[in-house]
């Protein structure tokens, strides 16, 4: 790694916290963003000559609270300043501030730094969008090509999120356990969000989108760092790993999207398998399920079959069963049918689907798995109309022309079980 | 004497690596590696899975705990070990020395030598 290269991985990985601490001092996200700017400008400049230093967040918040203060009383002479503005010995004062900066008072200004992000009056894109600005310090133009989108368009977009989020004011005061926890579970989500901004990907994106998936997994170890016993982070980590690992394998060379139980598992990267299978088993241990873990749980089965067939259906149906107590969801409710058709056959996984019918309407996997169950049961003319409405409900004509060919492979498997079901 | 080399470094920057990253410092140390391993003299070698994989029993009046997490919190964390067969302590160094050369992530290597040393065959 070059040595510009290395810089800018050190100033990235002490974003947040720095970030998350000049925010409290600062009160103001465009002046702590200001602050850090300049102080990031500064590193460039100065650690090359001086060598890096110990503690990359701790001169940052150093160096960024002084310009801050510095641009305030350029600003506005009068307005009082926070106190000891007056820090010669930058050496002393690093130590100081990193003395300072105690597990707990860390824990909770980057908890904060996301908790922003997270306002309930913005819709999931501008929470995603604004964290990967803020947080992870992506720049716009990186941000818009992961949302495919143009620069200026995701430009505004960011502003005007920003804007809310400084209307809506900074929660300053350290939260208490209650508060904590639940800003924990809204940030966890916002997460979960980014991952899947990255992960539901057409044909084609998926270069574009992965650091979306990326950075999601870093800011998940950034919250299990944060918060080491909480089972729920444990499982949305090793959801994120589970899920990531299969990445090489989703799509085939013409960038079309290749099903789990087609993709050649030997690509499947094992390092974050164990690494989320760990977690599965750490987080299992404490006895407290959550929507996280059991996801987790089921990508871990998925992750330790070598080969499909060796897929343990049977927990994976028990397990979306508890998931669909937790978190009832008709989407839920059809991932559990591709389970039970596996376990309890076709005609029971469509007994299950059939009445979330009027709710998953627009929903192209439920007529595409509808089509499957009834192909398998013989009850072909059923099927062609279920896979027409998938194919009506497709997006893009690429995405028709997919949806098709698996449609027709269906078609095959499914004549050919009608056709033994019928023999016996 | 066989020596330990144990490697310490911040896992926020060792995990920030992208793919291309992670990849070319791991093959420039087995680069490192490869003489040492033809001369017959390296042992195992381990990397550690994230401390946020990690787990700590400890005894608390008398009674084992298990705790999510590592053993301390640090700046630096353990992320993995070398074994080394050298004559002499300039050896270690030396060897630790070439990997410290050619792996960006600013940690130490700490060169310890072995007391006992069991070397059980498990099947990874």
């Amino acid at each position: 790694m070059t040595e510009l290269g290395w810089i800018s991985t050190a100033i990235s990985t002490a974003r947040p916290q720095a970030m998350g601490a000049l925010l409290r001092y600062f009160r103001d996200l465009d002046a702590a963003e200001e602050a850090f700017q300049d102080a990031c400008l500064r590193a460039l400049n100065n650690w090359p000559k001086n060598g890096p230093p110990r503690d990359p967040a701790a001169w940052l918040i150093f160096v960024g609270r002084n310009s801050g203060i510095d641009a305030v009383r350029k600003r506005a002479k009068q307005a009082p300043l926070p106190e000891e503005d007056q820090i010669s010995d930058l050496e002393d004062a690093e130590t100081d501030i990193a003395e300072r900066l105690d597990g707990a008072h860390y824990r909770d200004d980057i908890l904060r730094l996301l908790f922003i992000c997270c306002h309930p009056d913005l819709p999931a894109t501008q929470q995603i969008a604004v964290a990967l600005r803020i947080v992870s310090g992506l720049t716009v133009k990186q941000i818009a090509r992961a949302f495919l989108v143009g620069e200026s368009a995701m430009e505004q977009r960011i502003t005007r999120a920003k804007a809310r989020i400084a209307d809506a004011g900074v929660p300053f005061e350290t939260p208490g356990a209650v508060e904590r926890s639940e800003r924990l579970a809204a940030v966890a989500a916002m997460v979960y969000l980014i991952f899947n901004e990255g992960y539901s990907t057409n044909s084609g994106e998926a270069p574009a989108r992965a650091p979306l998936c990326e950075e999601a997994i870093r800011l998940a170890r950034l919250l299990l760092r944060l918060f080491q016993t909480e089972p729920e982070i444990m499982g949305l980590t090793a959801l994120l790993l589970l899920q990531h690992a299969r990445a090489p394998a989703r799509f085939d060379e013409n960038g079309e999207i290749v099903l789990l139980e087609d993709q050649d598992r030997g690509l499947w990267s094992r390092k974050m398998i164990d690494e989320g299978l760990a977690l599965v088993d750490k987080a299992l241990r404490h006895q407290k399920p959550g929507p996280y873990q059991v996801q987790a749980a089921i990508a871990a089965l998925h992750a330790r079959a070598a080969k499909p067939e060796d897929t343990d259906w049977t927990e994976i149906d028990l397990l979306y069963s508890l998931l669909e107590q937790m978190q009832p969801s008709p989407v839920v409710t059809l991932n559990r049918a591709v389970a039970v058709a596996k376990v309890r056959g076709p005609e029971a996984a469509l007994a299950m689907i059939e009445p979330l019918e009027q709710r998953l309407s627009g929903y192209f996997h439920f007529f595409g798995l509808k089509g499957g169950l009834l192909m398998q049961l013989g009850r072909g003319e059923e099927a062609r109309t279920a896979f027409d409405r998938a194919i009506a409900l497709a997006n893009t004509a690429a995405e028709a022309a997919h949806i098709r060919m698996h449609i027709d492979r269906l078609m095959k498997e499914g004549a050919a079980q009608g056709a033994s079901r019928k023999a016996h | 004497m066989l020596y330990a080399i144990l490697c310490y470094a911040s896992e926020d920057v060792v995990c920030s690596w992208s793919k291309e990253q992670d990849e070319e410092v791991m093959t420039k140390l087995l680069g490192v590696q490869e003489k040492y391993a033809k001369a017959g003299r390296l042992g195992p070698v381990a990397r550690l899975l994230p401390t946020t994989a990690a787990t700590t029993l400890r005894k608390v009046k008398g009674e084992s705990i298990v705790i999510d997490g590592p053993f301390a919190e640090t700046k630096e964390q353990f992320l993995g070990f070398y074994t080394l067969e050298c004559n002499d302590l300039d050896e270690a160094v030396d060897f630790a020395r070439e990997l410290s050369e050619v792996n960006p992530s600013g940690g130490s290597y700490e060169i310890r030598p072995v007391s006992v040393f069991n070397p059980t065959r498990v099947s990874a």
